[in-house]
């Protein structure tokens, strides 16, 4: 398991020179700067602390400035005076600024800001933590958190070089690209003449591929995100996993040498793979029975710590997958999992559209509905009026009213549409096509279908063969393609694009299904003179997603990684899933 | 041979000097200096004249003339003095000539005689009239000390940053002190004053008396005092013809001379050669000069740098020589050649005989896009110089569009700030010139704007929705965005309106703004949420416990629990509650009440839509396999196998999947034998698929 990679894959660069710069950037402007000596979690509570400062380092957030101010105020009140920093991370927004004033705390403030962008999660993934990056780009069109994007990729290119290939698609892509080119050019000289570390970059927004994330995870790292929610690189096991009655936090990266073997397997594999583990580990102990004290004395010093400490991982995995198991494996998942196979592969849509409705009528999880609504949605390119009305009927019967503004976001960002009634359209189009040439009319046609922001899934999942063809069972065990991370249905499409790209060094060849994404202005190569790039560097790629990304995708292309002899990185600017995508656009009453 | 030492005189004992001429000065003077007012600027930096300052005898319409030239004499400019009475003259360290008026009022030149500004001194230098003043130098700038009428001192230490202290009275001083200096000790200016054979020392606050140490008795007055240059050292001379030196902190004496001249001196100050450890102090009558030296000590001299000789160097306008120096000395661009060049543009924006399109040409063309200029500077400096539409030219060679927002703001022109600020990407900016634009624009005009710019506009809506939630509706209304509106209703129904009646008035508002959008869909869901809402207020009337903001379905799910069956129908009819979904909703609420019979009776009330299935899942997942094993039996052929293998029936799937003759059935039945207990049935599904076959 864990399969090795080629001997020839490039070292990844070493981030924890990030961390570290992180850590001592924190430490001097608390400690030194600002004289912080206790830490408390920002809560919407009020703060018990009774020392003379108070230090707030907070994302510049209007809730967080309400309720910082709240405090302040609570204090006049109390006839209480003492001093209040403001330390916003990644940058100060005007905006809050203004709520501060509006507040009237404003003089009672002083304000600080810390440049923090890269948080490294893992060796190969770097985090910039802005899950709210996803809502405010996607939905409200709020560009606030593009400068920021701007200045992570500038950070990474004063520490590692200039990047001499560059690809993207998307809009949001686009402009950071441009406003980072921008910078790059102003603060010429840092890079210049830097040999290139990292031969690559390839950025995507998320709405690219809104499908891959919205798909149930079945990869374990992925499983677990989507079961438990992993938070800045570890996850809170609950008692159902630990078997006590206390939670436990734990840390989830390469170096947990028990995770970091099946991070990446389909979960088919995980359970087997874990019981062997322990009869391996049950073996190692084992071999204690019959030496004689000096090797006793050896094994309790050398081995013993290291067994116990995968005894403890080993033991923590598998309540994991067990806990996982009693929830997943229930005919329930199967059906959804079938159902969500068959919206991929486009057959059987009534039955699936039936299946979504009985989820909404049963109530099983708001948040499923929409995601099935949504899958239903992008791989039909809409649906048509009457599913349309009638789903989002019963889903307001099941879960209120308020949810029609979350419709009305779903529709806004594309992801939930209504298909363009065919009649009018085609109405038009037959009108036109009689004044103009028939080239002409095609043009129009074109035009209309970018009128309205259409997913065409499925034309594009043909042209990039995206469900493979499975003659007899797919071998879960010794994936062929990167489809196994869904269990051998479908390659996530982002994936599949970044493959394609690298493959050709351009988006040459696939002209039709940049304009299926309708993303002809938005898809870009940009390269510069190679001689300076050693060959190690050109396989090593950094990809960016803007708007998050899935530990699925990362799967995904960690195989690939380990097909080709590459090896991948990741910047993102926060981990998603299913869950939190739907999250960000649900309308919830507070 | 020459002989070096032919023309060096002897100096006291052991000291020796010469007189020799660096440099003859080029200068016509027509007028004697003593005629003049004169200031010449410190580090060899320029001269200025003014001739024919006032005379009260003088006849008025003979106007002064202000001159200036190089060190060496070269005129740079020569102007006719139009305004008040000047008392004196002194340069600044940044080589601007301040002109001090007889009324307070101090006038800036450049070194070109370009007027640059003028300030005063406050109103009671204006009321009492200027009797002397001095410009100093100090650490942070360059000061101006006055003394009125009234024999009060005011001064400010910079003038850069101009702050007026008056300074204290001095008690008993009837009339003007008869020499006074200003000193600058621990970053504060002092003013030193002679009355008599009293010294004191001003400060903000006091008014002190001092005394030298060693000072030699018999004095009756100071006719001259100076400091030297840094403030380290003073100099007196008093009417006994006797000279005392020492530091000017007045707490160490250097040395004492007694030249027995006792005429006031026309002049006195410290001089030094660079890095020599001699000092002396120079004093000079009307045909008579002395030299006083003291004994060596250790001074530091401070060079100029090289920045500041480029500074002055761009002050005289020789360009090319800056450039050069710079060339030579392969300085940073940054800091050497654009800079130079920058400072270039700046002087060229001001020749206001050129057109704007040449000028902004020339500059564009010299500097192209050097690194370290900054056209905005540049575009400023033509704004000042009330060129606005030179700076506009100026600003498009910026190429960062964020540096140009704020001299756009400037200049009023908020609407292309507006635009190079979305250009930037920088949200922030855009945000700051929307505050701009909102204070600046009537309301119409801004929501104008900001539909003209979507980025802007949903930056805005944003802060709204956070912040201003009366000016989001304003905006969604401005733009007939009625879909929009539609929906900051039902919001505000549930999180502003706490009232039922208050929360269905703003749903009928919704419902009416998405009719307007024709969204028949939503404003008939708003409707029905209406009727919901009133209705759920009268059940929680009629029969207690919570319904409102339940949604429908919870409604009559709470119905049902509560065993309110008739209304529950009822309810499910009014609205429209499919079959299904009603089936699934009283199935699941009489299994979580454990109401078996009730159950029963539901199921045969009519064929269930939803088929037996759920029953059987239903009724396993409350744990009652009895009851699952009635339903079990109503189940559909298609579903049978699922249905037996639910109640953990797997011999008898196995006999309906082999009756099927279904493959993925046979799978399924397999998959649930586990153990020795369903070995028979596993053999038994094995021998019907190997007999499948073999047909």
């Amino acid at each position: 398991m864990a399969f090795p990679h080629r001997p020839d894959a490039p070292e990844l660069p070493d981030f924890s020179m990030l961390k570290r710069l992180a850590r001592d950037q924190l430490i001097y402007l608390l400690e030194q700067q600002h004289e912080v000596d206790k830490l408390y979690k920002v809560e919407n509570k009020p703060a018990l602390s009774s020392n003379e400062q108070l230090c707030f380092l907070v994302r510049p957030r209007i809730k967080n400035m309400r309720y910082i101010a709240s405090l302040v105020n609570a204090d006049k009140l109390a006839g209480r005076t003492r001093k209040y920093k403001v330390i916003f991370s990644p940058q100060k927004f005007h905006a809050c600024e203004m709520v501060l004033e509006e507040e009237g705390v404003y003089g009672d403030v002083s304000c600080d800001e810390w440049a923090f962008s890269l948080l490294p999660l893992d060796v190969d993934l770097l985090s910039m933590e802005l899950p709210e990056f996803f809502r405010d780009y996607f939905l409200e069109g709020d560009q606030r958190w593009i400068n920021t994007a701007v200045q992570a990729l500038h950070l990474l290119s004063t520490l590692y070089g200039p990047f001499p290939n560059c690809y993207g698609i998307g809009r949001c892509t686009k402009m950071s690209y441009e406003l980072w080119r921008k910078l790059e050019e102003e603060e010429d000289g840092e890079t210049k003449g830097r040999r290139p570390e990292i031969g690559h970059i390839f950025l995507l927004d998320r709405d690219v591929d809104f499908v891959t994330a919205l798909c149930s995870q079945v990869v374990y790292e992925g499983l677990v995100d989507d079961t438990f929610r992993i938070k800045c690189g570890s996850v809170d096991f609950g008692p159902e996993v630990t078997s006590s009655d206390r939670s436990l936090k734990v840390l989830l990266n390469a170096e947990d040498k028990v995770f970091n073997e099946i991070r990446n397997e389909h979960f088919s594999n995980v359970f087997g793979f874990l019981s062997q583990k322990a009869r391996n580990l049950q073996a190692q102990y084992d071999r204690r029975r019959g030496m004689d004290i000096k090797q006793m004395k050896n094994f309790v010093s050398q081995e013993l710590k290291g067994l116990k400490q995968e005894h403890r991982l080993l033991s923590v995995h598998i309540g994991a997958c067990e806990s996982i198991m009693k929830k997943k494996t229930k005919q329930d998942f199967q059906e959804l999992i079938k159902t969500e196979h068959a919206l991929l592969e486009g057959f059987n849509i009534r039955e699936s559209t039936s299946y979504i409705e009985e989820h909404i009528d049963r109530q099983v999880s708001p948040i499923e509905s929409l995601r099935l609504m949504c899958l239903l949605s992008l791989t039909e390119n809409g649906l048509i009026p009457k599913d349309y009305r009638s789903l989002k009927t019963q889903y307001l019967q099941s879960y209120g009213p308020e949810h029609l503004l979350t419709f009305s976001n779903l529709r806004r960002a594309g992801l939930l549409t209504e298909q363009a009634p065919g009649d009018t359209l085609t109405a038009v189009e037959s009108k036109v096509s009689k004044l103009v040439t028939d080239k002409a009319a095609g043009k129009i046609t074109d035009a209309f279908s970018s009128l309205a922001k259409r997913s065409n899934f499925r034309a594009i999942s043909k042209k990039l063969n995206l469900i493979p063809r499975v003659d007899g069972e797919y071998d879960l065990k010794v994936p062929r393609d990167m489809a196994y991370v869904f269990s051998g249905a479908y390659v996530p499409l982002s994936c599949r694009l970044i493959e394609q790209v690298l493959e050709r060094r351009s988006w040459q060849g696939l002209d039709e299904v940049v304009r299926l994404l309708n993303c002809s202005e938005l898809a870009f190569t940009d390269m510069t003179k190679e001689d300076k790039a050693s060959s190690e560097s050109l396989r090593l790629i950094l990809v960016v997603f803007l708007g998050g990304c899935t530990f699925s995708e990362i799967s995904a292309l960690r195989f690939l990684g380990r097909e080709k002899g590459y090896r991948f990185i990741f910047l993102t600017t926060a981990v998603t899933n299913s869950a939190r995508l739907m999250e960000a656009m649900s309308e919830v009453k507070a | 041979m020459d002989c070096y030492t032919a023309n060096w005189n002897p100096l006291g004992d052991s000291a020796f000097y010469r007189k020799y001429e660096l440099y003859s000065m080029d200068w016509d003077l027509k007028e004697e200096l003593r005629d003049c007012l004169v200031a010449a600027a410190p580090y060899g930096g320029p001269i200025a004249l003014l001739r024919n300052p006032w005379r009260k005898e003088k006849v008025a319409s003979i106007r002064p003339v202000l001159e200036i030239y190089s060190a060496s004499g070269l005129p740079l400019a020569s102007l006719l003095w139009k305004s008040g009475p000047v008392v004196s003259l002194g340069w600044s360290a940044e080589e601007e000539l301040l002109c001090v008026q007889e009324d307070g009022v101090v006038l800036v030149y450049g070194l070109h005689g370009d007027f640059r500004r003028h300030f005063s001194m406050g109103n009671e230098v204006l009321q009492n009239r200027v009797l002397d003043a001095r410009i100093f130098h100090t650490e942070f700038g360059s000061g101006v000390a006055i003394l009125t009428g009234a024999h009060r001192f005011t001064l400010s230490a910079n003038v850069g940053d101009l702050k007026l202290r008056r300074m204290p009275e001095v008690p008993g001083l009837q009339s003007a002190p008869s020499c006074w200096t200003t000193l600058c000790q621990d970053r504060v200016a002092h003013i030193l004053l002679a009355v008599g054979p009293d010294l004191y020392l001003l400060d903000h606050a006091a008014c002190s008396a001092v005394t030298p140490p060693g000072l030699a008795p018999g004095v009756s007055s100071f006719l001259q005092m100076a400091v030297s240059f840094t403030y380290r050292h003073l100099a007196l001379f008093t009417d006994t013809g006797y000279i005392w030196m020492g530091t000017a902190s007045l707490k160490e004496k250097l040395c004492e001379f007694n030249c027995n001249i006792r005429a006031p001196p026309k002049q006195m100050v410290w001089c030094s050669r660079p890095r020599s450890k001699e000092r002396a102090v120079v004093v000079a009558w009307e045909r008579r000069l002395m030299v006083v030296g003291d004994a060596p000590e250790s001074i530091q001299y401070k060079q100029l740098t090289i920045q500041v000789l480029l500074d002055r160097l761009v002050l005289r306008r020789l360009y090319p020589l800056a450039i050069q120096i710079c060339e030579y000395l392969r300085l940073p661009e940054v800091q050497g050649v654009s800079r130079i060049l920058a400072h270039w543009a700046c002087y060229k924006v001001q020749q206001k005989d050129v057109s704007d399109e040449d000028v902004a040409r020339a500059i564009n063309q010299k500097l192209g896009d050097t690194p370290g200029v900054s056209y905005s500077d540049i575009a400023a400096r033509a704004y000042g110089c009330g060129r606005t539409e030179l700076a506009i030219k100026l600003l498009e060679y910026e190429p960062r569009s964020g540096e140009q927002v704020p001299l756009l703001l400037k200049m009023k022109r908020s609407k292309l700030a507006l635009s190079k600020a979305i250009e930037s990407g920088d949200t922030d900016l855009v945000f700051t010139v929307l505050l701009h634009l909102k204070n600046e624009l009537n309301r119409g005009d801004f929501f104008m704007t900001l539909r003209n710019q979507p980025m802007a506009l949903s930056l805005y809506r944003q802060f709204c929705k956070h912040q201003e939630l009366e000016t989001l509706k304003d905006l969604y209304n401005q733009d007939d965005n009625h879909q929009e509106l539609g929906s900051f209703h039902i919001r505000a129904s549930y999180a502003a309106e706490e009232r039922i009646e208050g929360r269905v008035a703003a749903l009928q508002m919704a419902a009416d703004a998405f009719y307007k959008a024709k969204n028949e869909f939503a404003a008939k869901a708003t409707e029905d949420q209406m009727r919901l809402l009133r209705l759920q207020r009268r059940l929680e009337d009629e029969l207690g416990g919570h319904f409102v903001d339940l949604s429908l379905h919870d409604t009559v799910t709470t119905l049902v629990l509560g065993g309110h069956s008739k209304r529950a129908e009822q309810l499910a009819r009014d609205f429209r509650i499919p079959d299904k979904r009603l089936w699934w909703l009283k199935l699941t609420a009489l299994a979580d009440l454990e109401d078996w019979e009730e159950l029963e009776k539901f199921s045969k009330s009519k064929k269930s839509p939803i088929g037996y299935l759920p029953f059987v899942e239903i009724c396993m997942k409350q744990h009652n396999k009895y009851e699952a094993k009635k339903y079990a039996s109503r189940v559909g052929p298609e579903q049978k196998v699922k249905a037996l293998l639910l109640v953990g029936d797997v011999a008898q799937a196995a006999d309906v999947a082999i009756e099927h003759r279904n493959e993925a059935e046979l799978t399924l039945v397999l998959s649930h034998c586990t153990g020795t207990a369903d070995a028979a049935t596993a053999d038994k599904i094995q021998r019907a698929r190997a007999q499948a076959q073999k047909k």
